[in-house]
């Protein structure tokens, strides 16, 4: 047999070729029942697992933070030992930061990069199916601490020496050290996936220009896992040889430096902040100017804007440090790095004022959620400005004020806009509209329940309430601003779980949503509701940043072509082309839907355990077999035309 | 004609591409070059570790006796030989010869295998372990991590053996060999910079 090494692309269009989307959705769609299941490389059917176990992990999160808020709510709290209240506060901290912020977002970006960029999966579909499941994997392994009474109870930064095995003998850091070197994998991957996505998957014409706001947010963000992620992975690795094989990196007595840990830990922690806000930025960016029925203003400010918050994101990790000691010279540089960031933080808070103050507003439920950002982020933004400054942070440091702080960056930037982007996305997703009448009521709880809850913890910092103390005593004064907190905390769940009902409702019998509800521009509108297996029946290509909007901005007589383009029906393929300028380079052709990603998952779950319990001779046999099945899923194929076919 | 048609006949939708997984435009040689940056970021954080801890420790960190460049030289100067062998092997397959891809690679094997006994006899010479100081964990660590992605090519090049093999590769197909062939040099770059940190710079000071 020999093979076509090259081949001519095919132009037609749908009206053409009546067929054509039949023979694609036979080429793509995974196949039904538990093997369809547990095999499938759809990268809309990962986006929405990606979201869901995202949302699982909030409810889980919050009600962790509800229970402390109950103990808190008054002095002398008798409803958790000190133990106890240690392990929620560190399980509330992973569960958000780790399990829901980052996975809600690659659940977004899963499900809409295909889409916005004009192709029919991500670059490595079967590496997608990996990150997620790794990702259930490791946040099960993680939990699984509960089921022997030793969860994680050091904090979520997790200080040595406090970490260390003498000061915490139990297993509790165990799983939490094991557990984040497990999910590093899934993050990883995830990050390769969507940057590869990004350079080779982009329909033609769509140059790095033309890309919509939240393709840079994720793939900056991704570029900032690559680098930040192994200093992590590295930090909990050195914890736990510390802990099991009796190295001395950490233990002062030893030569190691706890301070070590700090810094490791640190250098990859504030890049991660970024990381799990630069999405959910893109996600409003692309959203809001939707809503205001106009362009972004100041699209290439923003996107500069993004970049270079990403990359002095890098510089500023000493701030979390001014309060060890640390020369003045290194924390002068840090404090002016700081602040220097809110530079480009401000360049993206105008251009989206200025979006509003210029367009001509629509109320929805996705408008309040996007609107509320800007506020709360400035809020967040301002108070971190005043951390950053280390005087100020001296006083501050350890104190509820900064528990404040950091809520309002991560609600306030992350879960608005990720609720934003729900509301947005949700009709594309399913097909069907969430009621606004209950969304807008629901948004309101949810904004009264957050600023009721965080707003005052600014003061109980100030009054000198330190974090993460099971309890205070009733002469501190502090009971008072803890009652409205755990009342606003209760607002905000309530506000939540009115949320989950409406999503539950409109899922079921949610009024129809057609292609395009909002009459937006980019790519992913122009498929049905919810879009078909294969994405795009025709290849489309691309004249501009707004596709479906050229006719009415008539920024140039450039027109995209959606219904006409390359027809690529050869077997499952897609389009790939050139890193800047999109113009087409190769014909790719996709993998199909596998068990390997699911299989791989699970032996890397055994390797992990017997790292845990120490059975050495399951983490060898665990090696190798994962080993074996690497072998099996890069084993070349013919039909893929990965290799030659001389021998057929 | 109009700028809409401009548009259109600006893609060049009427040329010939490549269909597949052909060479340096296969998905997975961006991702390894991805895999490569983040290892890259792993090994600057481990190279971070030890210099940040020598320098806490400075005046009482290295082990009294420095250490021997008496095996690491020419372990190093194998390695560097093995990057040659990988060059070698690929050209080869580049202009479709199978067979050199087969003797190039067997030479890679080898070379890599023999580093790898070099550096455990290193180990097994050493007067302290992991647990001894920081220097041992350091040492022990840092090497280790490196032996592991070494023992990783290894197993990669032994796959492409294998493949080479069962006749998978040839002049236009070796996207696979490419990937590896840069893995391979990315772990030999890795080992200068560890040997510059453990065996010269004592010598620095």
């Amino acid at each position: 047999m020999s093979l076509p090494y090259e081949r001519r692309l095919t132009i037609s269009s749908v009206a053409a070729d009546p067929e054509l989307p039949d023979r694609l959705e036979h080429i793509w769609k995974t196949k039904p029942g538990l093997y369809g299941w547990i095999s499938s490389v759809d990268h809309k059917e990962i986006g929405i697992r990606y979201i869901v176990t995202a949302f699982i992990f909030l409810l889980v999160g919050g009600i962790e933070a509800l229970i402390m808020r109950i103990q808190l709510a008054q002095p002398d709290g008798q409803l958790l030992s000190p133990e106890q209240y240690n392990q929620l506060f560190s399980l509330h901290g992973i569960t958000m930061i780790f399990l829901y912020a980052l996975p809600v977002l690659s659940g977004f970006s899963n499900y809409l990069f295909p889409l916005v960029l004009g192709a029919r999966d991500m670059a490595f579909p079967r590496l997608n199916a990996f990150s997620y499941w790794v990702y259930v994997a490791a946040g099960v392994f993680m939990y699984a601490s509960i089921a022997v009474g030793a969860a994680p109870n050091n904090g979520w930064f997790n200080y040595a020496p406090y970490a260390l095995k003498d000061y915490n003998p139990g297993p509790n850091m165990d799983f939490y050290a094991l557990g984040m070197v497990f999910l590093g994998v899934s993050t990883t991957v995830g990050a390769v996936n969507s940057l590869a996505t990004v350079m080779r998957l982009r329909a033609p014409g769509m140059s790095i220009n033309r890309l919509p706001i939240l393709v840079w947010g994720t793939t900056t963000a991704s570029a900032g896992i690559l680098l930040a992620v192994p200093a992590a992975s590295l930090a909990f690795f050195l914890l736990w040889l510390d802990r099991t094989a009796g190295t001395h990196f950490f233990d002062a007595r030893t030569g190691g430096q706890p301070l070590l840990w700090q810094h490791l830990f640190w250098i990859f922690a504030h890049p991660w902040v970024y990381i799990i806000v630069l999405p959910a930025m893109g996600m409003v960016s692309d959203a809001l100017p939707i809503l205001c029925r106009r362009p972004l203003v100041g699209y290439t400010l923003v996107v500069l804007g993004t970049i270079s918050t990403m990359a002095l994101g890098f510089g500023v990790w000493v701030h979390h440090m001014f309060a060890t000691g640390l020369p003045f010279l290194a924390s002068s540089f840090f404090s002016g790095a700081s602040f220097v960031i809110t530079i480009p933080s401000a360049i993206a808070v105008f251009a989206w004022i200025a979006t509003i103050w210029f367009g001509r507003p629509i109320f929805t439920t996705a408008f309040h959620y996007c609107a509320a950002f800007i506020p709360l982020f400035v809020i967040g933004g301002v108070s971190g400005v005043m951390t950053a400054s280390v005087p100020a942070d001296l006083q501050l440091h350890d104190t509820y004020f900064v528990v404040a702080h950091l809520h309002y960056v991560l609600i306030g930037i992350n879960l608005f806009g990720v609720l934003g982007g729900l509301y947005f996305w949700f009709p594309k997703m399913t097909g069907k509209m969430l009621d606004e009448r209950l969304g807008r009521i629901a948004f309101w709880i949810v904004f009264i329940g957050f600023n009721v809850a965080f707003l005052p913890m600014h003061l109980t910092g100030f009054m000198g309430m330190p974090r993460r103390v099971y309890t205070y005593p009733a002469v501190s004064g502090w009971g008072g601003v803890n009652m409205v907190s755990t009342v606003g905390a209760f607002i905000l769940a309530f506000g939540i779980g009115t949320i989950v009902i409406n999503i539950i409702i409109s899922v079921g019998r949610g009024k129809a949503a057609g292609p395009n509800p909002w009459d937006a521009p980019t790519l992913e509108w122009a498929v049905s509701s919810p879009p078909p297996s294969y994405n795009f029946a025709v290849i489309p290509t691309i004249a501009s940043r707004h596709p479906l909007w050229e006719e009415r901005l008539g920024e140039s007589h450039a027109r995209s072509s959606l219904d006409v383009g390359p027809v690529l029906d050869q077997g499952k393929e897609t389009l790939a082309t050139t890193v800047i300028d999109a113009e087409p380079d190769a014909i790719l052709k996709m993998p199909d839907d596998s068990p390997w990603p699911l299989a791989l998952t699970m032996l890397l779950a055994v390797l992990f355990t017997g790292l845990l319990v120490h059975a050495w001779i399951i983490v060898g046999m665990g090696t190798l077999a994962c080993l074996a099945a690497l072998l099996g899923w890069l084993w070349p194929s013919h039909e893929k035309l990965q290799i030659s076919g001389a021998r057929q | 004609m109009t700028e809409a048609d401009a548009t259109a006949s600006e893609m060049e939708f009427d040329k010939a591409i490549p269909v597949g997984s052909p060479g340096h435009k296969a998905s997975g040689w961006f991702g390894m070059w991805m895999l490569i940056v983040t290892e890259a970021a792993l090994f600057l954080y481990l190279l971070f570790t030890y210099y940040y801890l020598a320098i806490w420790n400075s005046g009482h960190f290295l082990p009294p006796d420095p250490p021997s460049l008496h095996l690491a030289v020419p372990n190093t100067a194998l390695l560097l030989a093995s990057s040659v062998a990988a060059w070698w092997a690929e050209a080869g397959i580049k202009r479709g010869q199978r067979r050199r891809l087969t003797i190039g690679l067997l030479a890679t094997v080898v070379l890599g295998v023999v580093f790898i006994g070099i550096q455990v006899l290193e180990w097994l010479d050493k007067p302290f372990r992991w647990d001894t100081d920081t220097y041992g964990s350091l040492y022990y660590t840092i090497t280790g991590f490196h032996m592991a992605h070494v023992a990783g090519g290894v197993l990669m090049l032994l796959a492409l053996l294998l493949w080479n093999g069962m006749g998978f590769f040839d002049r236009e197909r070796h996207a696979q060999v490419s990937v590896v062939v840069i893995y391979w040099h990315f772990v030999d770059a890795v080992w200068l910079t560890i040997f510059f940190t453990f065996y010269i710079t004592p010598f620095l000071s």
